[in-house]
């Protein structure tokens, strides 16, 4: 028996409703004649608040309001790639056609699967009736785009023995493929499950994120890495290119699997992804990037009570695509927006304020949210380990990084890219401050790039550090007394900064060379600098020669050298050597003219 | 939020109630049976007989919480009655309203005939479906380079101009309305122009430039002045953004939206929302601000299959000239980009005094390059950058340690922050410089330096465009 009772009052985008005995917390009501979808956020007696996830204009008290017996879930299943959803998973490619209109009107419903389209769906050998099933278990395959194979699991909370299973063929999500018995009862499966959002899917064992996920992006792979599995943000003020960057992570990623949410930030931003995605291709595949890829939106002007719940709709759906054995990169452009929405709904049901409005437990659900990230082994057969790694925005008011999102992200995220304004308005992108910045998976990582790409990585990696860290000091005593008394060695690190900021650490998203360096051309690149500047250091050592004298010799190869992030491409790496040599070819002659 | 309200328990559309319980700000609450809905329109009658409007921000079985447009001032608690209108706030529209002016809820106040309406829409507006969006490209110039050259317009882009007390935003944004054009082109456009608290001789000033340019008759104007009631200043951008709208979607025509200024329309918010004893954000301002200003923000872009655009430029002024303020920054986080005006650059007689490190165009990219603009302005422009940025940074540093200390190529850089500035931003409110012309100062400037500085710039290009000597 579903709930019926009626609404008290109606403000912004909370709904009191009455005669809700019996309501549950966080169920799923529809509210009105035309059944908006809403969650219940308090019960006090009878008496249920409703968070309403489409516009409440035109609501008015007396309305009926139902209960759905459910909590807020997503449908998982094959049709799920390459689409764009709003914040609580409907199609919204599907709502333009059916409404026929230009903008999204409210009230229209579909099922976030397409219920007619057939999937060719392949049991599984293992899958044979009188087989003892455990949840999690994958029972067949569908090829859900060229680059997905999605693998059908029994839902995670369903065991028991196989009674039936459909030989090959087409179906749809919603016919039945196969039966268990569980306990006497019989369980239709069908090719998707449905899941609460705000609870994280079962897993069997959760494993050390030791995989760096190669991203192309020279200053976070090399600098500050990310681990498969792992928790990282991005913290900045406006314009400081949050966006671009996690368009740059969503795009040329190792993940298999993509899932952007943009929560509250730009329409048009959704749409440039819309519109390049299925374009670009996919640097280690050569697929177009949109078939794995899904979208979520709700941009700034959408109902901001979906706002809260599109980052659970976003991260259940990643920890399907890892239950089936796939590293999943989610990102979620802005964690700021979200947290406002929490703001604004604790401030509609008059909670308690905390710091600058926040409600208490701001600090516990940015926790709940990082920790659904991680490397696991999913439950059931055979064995699959797979990966959710989280990336969020964040969006300091003011760039101010002392707010409370801010402070409370990163005591939960184990990698903080902290952009920086003064970077960003001289276009020194991306604008990741070397000095505020970390990752703590740096050690973690190295062991993959000592056996992958280079046995002195991380060697390297904290030799151009050091450098960036001593350039910081360097500039701080030019501040007070100019160039004129630095020692040859601190100018040395001013020249050698400059190289690594012009010629590494620079990285221009919308050039077809410089956007995208794998590990390999990455670490040429910083190679190439070290050598210079150790071939430099070994001269200027010997005290004849200055710094001065140095520079003029060799400015033209530098600068050659500082353009080849975008004028040398991936299969010409040697051309990074020569130039090296030519230049330590220069820095000899110079020594002989002595 | 366009949806009709549904008479279910009203007979007629229109629902009356005498019963005023308090009165308090901006809002009164009423007394009345149920059937009143969430966000509808009222029509509040004085015992003098005078007419007002308000909406519904709050209802609960028996009492209405109603925001009065044009204030409470003279409303009593007895012989005042209120009638709920059983609809939301309307705008007609028509291509009509162009070369008229209006009030800012939408009402005549030239002297003119009444609006045949072809169409009535809800102000408020639907949020547009990012899969009925175009992503913006076509480059627009604007004729003046510092927005051209360093930070280009697209047609469909929101670009604010934050501005200060006393700088010449109004003339630029004049300017930029005059000769912006989208070269190759010869398409319908329009102007919507939405005053939001302004003073009278801001208005005057736009209004005389308008039939100056004589683009009068192209021109949409939705007024409430400074001493006009503050909470017509929360309806007025939306009403005049419901006309751009039809104009654009239903017109096929290239509407340039401007709006100032958007602080004053931040105030009425915080006024309202303090009257609601609502929890406040920072500084007061609601919480939900972000939301509401990217109500009105979004409402611009470029859609599938049809021809019009909006292209917004709001401009408000940053109290004390602070960016971090709330409103310009939350408005940074939403529009695509901000053009930010400098009272040093303006001291020192440059005009526009737009602070180019400080201003951004998100949507550049896609709108320069070959085809669109020239080969060479992507590399020319993030030079430029990364040249002004070292070179104001040399700048501050030489007025510590002194100009002689800095090397010959460190001085080079401070003649061409000079330059920069002086020839490149520096230009006058009628010149209308083409994107050529612009792009060749900057080689000018540019050439300043040594050709081995030019990092960012391909060699082809140095080779083409670099002058030497």
């Amino acid at each position: 028996m579903s709930v019926l009772g009626r609404i008290r009052r109606i403000s912004g985008s909370l709904v009191v409703a009455e005669d809700m005995a019996g309501i549950k917390m966080y169920e799923v009501v529809e509210v009105g004649s035309e059944g908006l979808i809403g969650e219940v956020s308090r019960i006090e007696g009878d008496v249920a608040y409703i968070q309403v996830y489409e516009s409440t204009s035109g609501l008015m008290p007396g309305d009926p309001v139902r209960g759905t017996g459910n909590p807020l879930a997503v449908e998982l299943g094959p049709g799920l790639m390459s689409q764009i959803y709003d914040g609580v998973q409907r199609p919204l490619e599907g709502i333009r056609e059916l409404s026929k209109s230009i903008f999204v009107k409210r009230g229209v419903k579909l099922p976030a699967l397409p219920r007619d389209k057939k999937w060719h769906f392949v049991p599984n050998q293992q899958a044979k009736p009188g087989t003892k099933l455990s949840g999690g278990t994958v029972i067949g395959t569908v090829k859900e785009t060229e680059l997905i194979e999605h693998r059908i699991m029994v839902p995670p909370n369903v065991h028991g023995i196989l009674k039936e299973i459909q030989s090959e063929g087409e179906y749809t999500v919603e016919d039945i493929i196969g039966e268990v018995e569980s306990d006497g009862k019989k369980i239709p499966l069908r090719l998707y499950h449905t899941w609460p959002v705000r609870l994280p899917r079962p897993y069997l064992d959760k494993l050390e994120p030791t995989e760096p996920l190669i991203t192309g992006l020279r200053i976070i792979d090399t600098l500050f890495p990310i681990a498969k599995g792992g928790t990282a943000a991005i913290p900045g003020g406006f314009g400081t290119g949050k966006t671009v960057t996690l368009h740059g992570l969503a795009q040329w990623s190792e993940a298999k699997v993509v899932i952007y949410i943009g929560c509250g930030e730009r329409g048009n931003e959704m749409t440039e992804v819309l519109e390049r995605f299925p374009e670009y291709k996919d640097p280690w595949t050569g697929r177009p990037l949109m078939d794995r890829t899904i979208l979520i939106a709700n941009t700034s002007n959408m109902p901001v009570a979906a706002r809260e719940a599109s980052i659970y709709v976003g991260v259940t759906m990643a920890e399907y695509y890892r239950d089936q054995g796939y590293d999943v990169l989610l990102v979620a452009d802005s964690t700021s927006r979200w947290a406002e929405a929490l703001r604004e709904i604790a401030g509609r049901l008059e909670e308690m304020p905390a710091e600058e409005g926040y409600p208490s437990y701001l600090a516990s659900r940015i926790a709940e949210f990082y920790e659904r990230a991680g490397r696991v082994v999913a439950l059931g057969d055979p064995r699959r380990v797979g990966s959710v790694t989280l990336g969020g925005a964040v969006s300091p008011p003011g760039g101010d990084f002392t707010e409370p999102v801010t402070s409370h992200t990163r005591r939960f995220v184990r990698v903080f890219w902290a952009l920086d304004t003064a970077l960003a308005y001289s276009r020194h992108y991306p604008a990741i401050n070397w000095l505020l910045s970390y990752s703590a998976y740096a050690d973690t990582v190295s062991e993959w790039w000592r056996k992958n790409v280079n046995e002195m990585w991380a060697e390297d990696r904290k030799k151009a550090l050091n450098i960036l860290y001593r350039e910081n000091e360097v500039r701080e005593i030019v501040r007070l007394v100019g160039t004129e008394g630095l020692s040859e060695t601190d100018k040395l690190v001013l020249f050698t900064a400059r190289l690594l900021k012009e010629g590494f650490l620079k990285q221009n998203a919308f050039d077809p060379i410089d956007a995208f360096s794998d590990p390999k051309r990455q670490y040429k690149m910083l190679r190439s600098i070290l050598t210079v500047h150790e071939a430099i250091s070994s001269i200027i050592s010997q005290g004849t020669i200055t710094m001065a004298e140095v520079e003029p010799v060799i400015t033209d190869l530098v600068a050659q050298l500082m353009r080849g992030r975008y004028t040398i491409p991936h299969d010409k790496l040697e051309e990074f050597d020569a130039l090296v040599e030519k230049i330590l070819e220069k820095l000899k002659g110079l020594q002989h003219a002595r | 939020m366009s949806a009709h309200i549904k008479d279910k328990k009203r007979l007629s559309g229109v629902l009356e109630s005498k019963e005023v319980m308090m009165i308090k700000g901006p809002l009164i609450f009423v007394k009345a049976s149920s059937g009143v809905s969430y966000d509808e329109l009222v029509e509040i009658e004085l015992s003098s007989g005078e007419k007002r409007r308000g909406r519904v921000l709050d209802v609960s079985t028996g009492v209405a919480v109603i925001q009065v447009f044009e204030g409470t001032t003279g409303i009593s608690t007895t012989g005042t009655s209120v009638r709920f209108l059983g609809k939301t706030l309307e705008l007609g529209v028509s291509e009509d309203m162009l070369g008229r002016i209006f009030n800012g809820l939408g009402d005549p106040i030239d002297g003119g005939p009444a609006i045949v309406a072809e169409e009535k829409r809800d102000v408020n507006g639907d949020p547009l479906n990012p899969t009925s969006r175009a992503y913006p490209k076509d480059f627009i110039q604007t004729g003046v380079s510092a927005i051209d050259g360093m930070n280009t317009l697209v047609r469909g882009q929101k670009l604010p101009i934050f501005s200060g007390g006393g700088l010449p935003h109004n003339l630029l944004a004049a300017q930029i309305a005059r000769q912006s054009v989208v070269r190759g082109e010869n398409e319908q456009f329009a102007v919507v122009f939405a005053a939001i608290g302004v003073k009278y001789d801001e208005f005057l000033f736009f209004k005389k430039f308008f039939e100056e340019t004589g683009a009068r008759n192209k021109v949409a104007m939705f007024v409430n002045l400074a001493n006009e009631p503050a909470m017509i200043r929360l309806m007025t951008p939306r009403v005049a953004l419901t006309l751009a709208e039809y104009l654009a979607y239903e017109r096929d025509m290239h509407v340039l939206a401007i709006i100032t200024d958007m602080t004053n329309y931040a105030e009425a918010l915080r006024e309202v929302s303090s009257a609601r004893e609502e929890i406040p954000g920072r500084q007061g301002y609601p919480g939900y601000m972000y939301s509401d200003l990217a109500s009105i923000y979004e409402r611009a872009g470029r859609t599938v299959g049809k021809k019009g655009s909006i292209t917004q430029m709001p401009i408000l002024s940053m109290p004390n000239d602070d960016i971090t303020h709330p409103i310009p920054d939350l408005t940074g986080y939403i529009t695509e980009g901000q053009i930010v005006l400098d009272r040093g650059l303006y001291n020192r007689g440059i005009y526009p005094p737009i602070n180019v490190l400080m201003s951004l165009s998100r949507l550049m990219k896609e709108g320069i390059g070959p085809g669109k603009t020239r080969e060479d302005h992507d590399d020319v422009y993030n030079q430029l950058y990364a040249a002004y940025s070292r070179s104001q940074e040399l700048k501050s540093l030489a007025t510590i340690i002194g100009e002689e200390s800095l090397s010959p190529t460190d001085k080079k850089y401070l003649r061409f922050g000079e330059a920069f500035e002086r020839s490149f931003i520096n230009q006058l409110p009628t010149e209308n410089r083409s994107i050529e012309e612009t792009l060749d100062i900057a080689w000018n400037v540019l050439s300043i330096l040594p050709e081995t500085e030019l990092t960012n710039v391909r060699p082809q290009y140095i080779e083409k465009y670099y002058r030497k000597g």
